[in-house]
């Protein structure tokens, strides 16, 4: 399968739901800055990844897709949009891991790059071979 | 205190935006999804807390999000499955599937960390 990029879903979004995720998305670094203040690194560090915009995110793939094409290819969308997020994840593992152990040995743009770098590369391995088993 | 609420609230809200409007333009919608799970709160804040409280602290952080990833994993898992088929609401089922994600985080980290 082939991978698209298509500028015309940024084009049908909202602004008001760009300003959804974008407040969304600040509160949550808000949250787990003070949930690491209160609770230490160990506990904060769980918020790194929390999926606190995911619900906001499904809900408007959801209505995109219902207004296109009707209810049940709505919540399809979404199951596949979380089928997706699940092989992310094993992505956001790697990152994290890589960020561990890179953390005190690199500079911090260096600890950046190759952690982004680890979390697409693993995401698209993830995605391709569950694409191919299942 | 607050000036540094503030740049993460901005930092956040800006690198959540970009993924998830990244995530908007592809297609297939399960590759997509990959964006679902990006590492924008990492990102956002890695450079922050790093310059605030030092490597040390940063790595503790990034040691603990390995397993909130797991518990991530779990939770998009059962998303997937409760919406392909069990068809349920799409809004309450992953807003309710939180609490999901907080039982398997605290969990793993009590067994691993605890």
């Amino acid at each position: 399968m082939i991978v698209k990029l298509s500028f015309e879903s940024i084009r049908e979004t909202k602004w008001s739901e760009y300003a959804t995720r974008f407040v969304f998305g600040g509160v949550v670094t808000m949250l787990a800055g003070l949930i690491a203040d209160k609770f230490g690194p160990e506990i904060g560090g769980l918020f790194l990844a929390f999926p606190a915009i995911f619900p906001a995110s499904a809900s408007l793939i959801e209505k995109h897709e219902r207004e296109k094409k009707g209810n049940q290819h709505g919540r399809r969308a979404a199951g596949v949009d979380a089928a997706g997020a699940a092989m992310g994840c094993i992505g956001l593992m790697a990152f994290a891991a890589a960020a561990w152990k890179l953390l005190s040995r690199l500079m911090l743009w260096e600890i950046l790059v190759l952690a982004t770098c680890v979390w697409i590369v693993s995401s698209v391995i993830a995605w391709i071979v569950r694409k191919r088993v299942l | 205190m607050t000036h540094e609420l503030v740049l993460r609230f901005v930092i956040g809200g800006a690198v959540v935006s970009v993924f998830a409007m990244l995530g908007g333009a592809l297609k297939p919608k399960s590759f997509a999804g990959l964006f679902g799970a990006a590492p924008s709160l990492a990102l956002a804040t890695l450079s922050l807390t790093v310059t605030n409280k030092g490597s040390a602290y940063a790595a503790i952080e990034a040691r603990s999000m390995t397993l909130g990833a797991v518990a991530f994993f779990l939770y998009a898992s059962l998303v997937c499955y409760l919406l392909l088929r069990r068809k349920l609401h799409v809004l309450g089922t992953t807003a309710l599937s939180l609490i999901v994600w907080i039982a398997c985080a605290l969990g793993l980290w009590l067994i691993v960390v605890g």
